[in-house]
C-alpha cells in the first residue's frame, strides 16, 4: 500500500511543481514588489526578505481605494457596476435557466447548445460585435432614431453601455451553473409541497428557490471574480477614465506607468477583497450543506 | 429528472378554479409562454450581435457598423488589406495557433497526471495539493498576469531569468491556467469510470502501475483528447495573460489585435474576418471535444449531451 501511495503522489509531482513555480512563486513576487522599494529610475526593487518589508505602498493602496482616495471612484464604479450586473444576470438568467431546466421539453437539447455557444465565443469578439452596433452610425442608434430618441453617445464613457456590456459578457457564466442546479432539483419535492397545500407562489419560494440558492451563489462567484480583474470591457466599450474600474487602475499602474510597486499593492488589495467574499461564500455553502444533512 | 415527474402533468387537472397566479407559477409543469418568450429573446440577444459582426466581415465598404453590400474583399479580394494578405492578420493568426499547439502539448499531460494522482492520493498534503490546483480557477486572470509579469521581470533567479517575455512566457502563462481545466475534465471522467475496472485488473494480478497503464489510461483516452481540444480553444481565446507576457509586435495574437484595433476608426472589416476565423477555430475545437465526450460518455443512462457540456464548462 505504501508504495502505491508513492505512485499517486509521484504522478502529481510534475503538475504540482509547475504550479509551485508559476503560481506560488509569482504570488510571492507580487508581495515582494508591493513591500519593496523604488529606485531613482522609478523602477521597482523587490524586497524578498520579509524582515525588511516596507509597508508604505500597501498602506497607500489601501487608503487610495477608500472614500477620498485617488482610486475611490474606481472602487465605487466596481462595486456599483458589479452589483447591477449581478442583479441583471439574475433577473435575465434565472428565468432562462428555469425554463430550460423545467419546460424546454423537445427543444431542451437545442436550447442548451444555444446558451452554451456564447460561452465559447471569444469575449473580445462579443465586445467587438457591440462596438459595431453601438457606433454613432450603428444599428442601435438607427432603431433609436425611429422613435425619435436622439443620438446617444454609447462608446465614450457611458456607464450604461459598460454595465450592459458586462452583463452581455458574463451572463453565460451565470446561466450554466444555475441551470445545472435547477435541473438537479427533484421535482417530486415540488409536487409534495403542492400536495401538502402550498400555493404555487410559496411552492416556488420555499422549495425551488432555496434548492437553487447554492447554484445562484456559485454563478455569482463565477462572474464576480473575473469582473474584479476586468479592464478590457471598459477599455473597449468606454475608453474613458470616468468609468474606470479597479482592474483598469491596476492595469494602468502595471502596464502603463512606472508605479509597479503601487500596482502590486493594489493587486493585494484586490485579493483581500475577493478573499473576504470567498470566505463568505464558503461559509454560506457549508451552512447550506449542514442544513440539508 | 425522474420519469414520474415528467408524466405528472396529464393526471393533474390544470387549475380547476380561475387562478390568480401567473400560469408558470400556478402549474409549474405547464408550458409557460412568458418564460419561453424570455428564453428565446435571450438567445437572440446573445447570438445576433455576434452573427452581425461575422456578417460585417463581408461588407463591401470600409465600415464595420453600416452595411454597404456583400463582398469578399476583406477575406481575400483585396491584395494588401484582406485578412489572408495583410501580414498583420496572418502573423497574429499563426502566432495564436502556434501558442495553442504548445499549450496543448504541455498542459494536457501535466493535467492528466495531476488529475489521476489527486483522485487517488489520500493523506497529508492532498488537501493543499487540491487547493493549489484550484487557485488558477479562482483568481482573476489579471492578478495571475501581474504576478507572472513581476516574477519574470524582477526575480533574478533560475529558472525565471531564463524565461523571456514573448513566446516562452506566453506559453508558460497559458499552461499555468490550462492545467486546472484539464484536471476538472479528467477528474469528472474518472468519477464516471468508477473504481470497478481497476479493481478487476488488480484482482487479476495487475500491479497498480499496470492497471494504470493498461486499464485506466485507455479508458481515459476520450477525456484526454477532449482536454487537448479544450486547452487549444482556451489558448486561442485567451487575452489577459497572453497580452501581459507579450514582448513585441511579433508576439501579437488575434485577441490582442482585437483589443488594440476594435475601437479604431481606420480599422477595416478585415478585423471582423480575423475574429470570425478565431471564433470558428474555437468552436470546431470545443465541438469536437463535446462530441468525443458525448460518444464515449460512460455515465449510466441520463443525458450524456448535458453531462458532456457540464464537463466542458468545468462545472460539477
Amino acid at each position: 500500500m505504501r508504495t502505491e501511495g508513492g505512485l499517486w503522489r509521484g504522478l502529481t509531482l510534475p503538475g504540482l511543481l509547475w504550479l509551485a513555480l508559476f503560481v506560488v512563486v509569482p504570488a510571492y513576487a507580487v508581495v515582494a514588489v508591493a513591500m519593496g522599494q523604488i529606485d531613482t529610475l522609478l523602477q521597482p526593487v523587490p524586497t524578498w526578505n520579509p524582515l525588511e518589508w516596507n509597508v508604505g505602498f500597501v498602506k497607500e493602496a489601501f487608503t487610495s481605494v477608500l472614500p477620498g482616495g485617488t482610486y475611490w471612484s474606481a472602487t465605487r464604479n466596481t462595486i456599483v457596476y458589479v452589483t447591477v450586473t449581478v442583479v441583471l444576470c439574475f433577473a435575465i438568467g434565472y428565468p432562462v435557466a428555469y425554463y430550460i431546466a423545467r419546460y424546454a421539453g423537445r427543444t431542451k437539447a437545442l436550447l442548451l447548445v444555444l446558451i452554451f455557444l456564447p460561452f465559447w465565443v471569444s469575449y473580445l469578439m462579443r465586445m467587438l460585435a457591440w462596438i459595431g452596433l453601438l457606433a454613432p452610425d450603428g444599428y442601435v442608434n438607427v432603431v433609436i432614431g425611429w422613435f425619435g430618441l436622439g443620438d446617444p453617445d454609447w462608446l465614450n464613457g457611458n456607464p450604461f453601455s459598460v454595465v450592459a456590456a458586462l452583463t452581455y459578457g458574463y451572463i453565460p457564466y451565470f446561466i450554466l451553473p444555475v441551470f445545472a442546479g435547477l435541473d438537479r432539483i427533484d421535482q417530486r419535492l415540488l409536487e409534495a409541497s403542492r400536495d401538502l397545500g402550498a400555493s404555487p407562489f410559496w411552492g416556488f419560494v420555499r422549495v425551488t428557490l432555496p434548492l437553487s440558492w447554492p447554484s445562484i451563489l456559485a454563478g455569482t462567484v463565477l462572474i464576480v471574480l473575473p469582473m474584479f480583474g476586468d479592464y478590457y470591457t471598459n477599455d473597449l466599450i468606454s475608453g474613458s477614465p470616468h468609468t474606470n474600474m479597479l482592474g483598469n487602475s491596476i492595469n494602468l499602474l502595471i502596464q502603463g506607468g512606472s508605479q509597479k510597486n503601487l500596482g502590486a499593492a493594489m493587486v493585494l488589495v484586490l485579493m483581500t477583497i475577493l478573499a473576504v467574499g470567498m470566505l463568505y461564500y464558503l461559509y454560506e455553502t457549508n451552512r447550506q450543506e449542514r442544513r440539508r444533512a | 429528472m425522474s420519469a414520474t415527474a415528467t408524466k405528472a402533468p396529464p393526471s393533474r387537472p390544470p387549475a380547476i378554479r380561475p387562478s390568480r397566479w401567473p400560469s408558470w407559477l400556478a402549474n409549474p409543469w405547464r408550458r409557460p409562454r412568458f418564460l419561453a418568450f424570455t428564453t428565446w429573446v435571450y438567445v437572440a440577444w446573445a447570438l445576433v450581435p455576434v452573427l452581425a459582426a461575422i456578417l460585417f466581415s463581408f461588407n463591401d465598404g470600409r465600415s464595420r457598423s453600416v452595411w454597404q453590400g456583400f463582398s469578399t474583399r476583406w477575406w481575400w479580394g483585396d491584395d494588401t488589406l484582406s485578412v489572408f494578405h495583410d501580414p498583420k492578420y496572418t502573423d497574429a493568426l499563426l502566432h495564436s495557433l502556434y501558442l495553442a499547439g504548445f499549450d496543448m502539448l504541455i498542459a494536457t499531460p501535466l493535467g492528466v497526471l495531476l488529475a489521476i494522482g489527486l483522485s487517488r492520493w489520500r493523506g497529508r498534503g492532498a488537501r493543499s495539493a487540491n487547493f493549489l490546483m484550484l487557485v488558477p480557477l479562482t483568481t482573476p486572470e489579471l492578478a495571475m498576469a501581474v504576478s507572472l509579469l513581476l516574477v519574470f521581470t524582477q526575480l533574478s533567479l533560475l529558472p525565471f531569468t531564463a524565461v523571456h517575455l514573448g513566446t516562452p512566457a506566453q506559453v508558460i502563462g497559458q499552461v499555468t491556467f490550462s492545467i486546472s481545466y484539464v484536471v476538472v475534465i479528467v477528474r469528472s471522467r474518472l468519477a464516471a469510470i468508477g473504481p470497478e475496472y481497476e479493481e478487476a485488473a488488480r484482482d487479476l494480478g495487475a500491479s497498480a502501475r499496470q492497471s494504470l497503464q493498461y486499464v485506466l489510461l485507455p479508458l481515459l483516452a476520450p477525456a484526454v483528447l477532449a482536454s487537448m481540444l479544450i486547452v487549444f480553444a482556451l489558448s486561442i481565446d485567451d487575452f489577459v495573460v497572453t497580452q501581459y507576457m507579450a514582448s513585441s509586435g511579433e508576439t501579437t495574437t488575434v485577441p490582442m489585435l482585437l483589443y488594440a484595433n476594435a475601437r479604431g476608426g481606420a480599422t477595416t472589416p478585415a478585423l471582423n474576418a480575423v475574429a470570425t476565423i478565431m471564433v470558428f477555430v474555437t468552436l470546431v475545437g470545443v465541438g469536437g471535444a463535446y462530441l468525443i465526450l458525448r460518444w464515449f460518455g460512460h455515465r449510466s443512462g441520463g443525458d450524456q449531451g448535458k453531462a458532456a457540456m457540464q464537463d466542458l464548462t468545468g462545472l460539477e
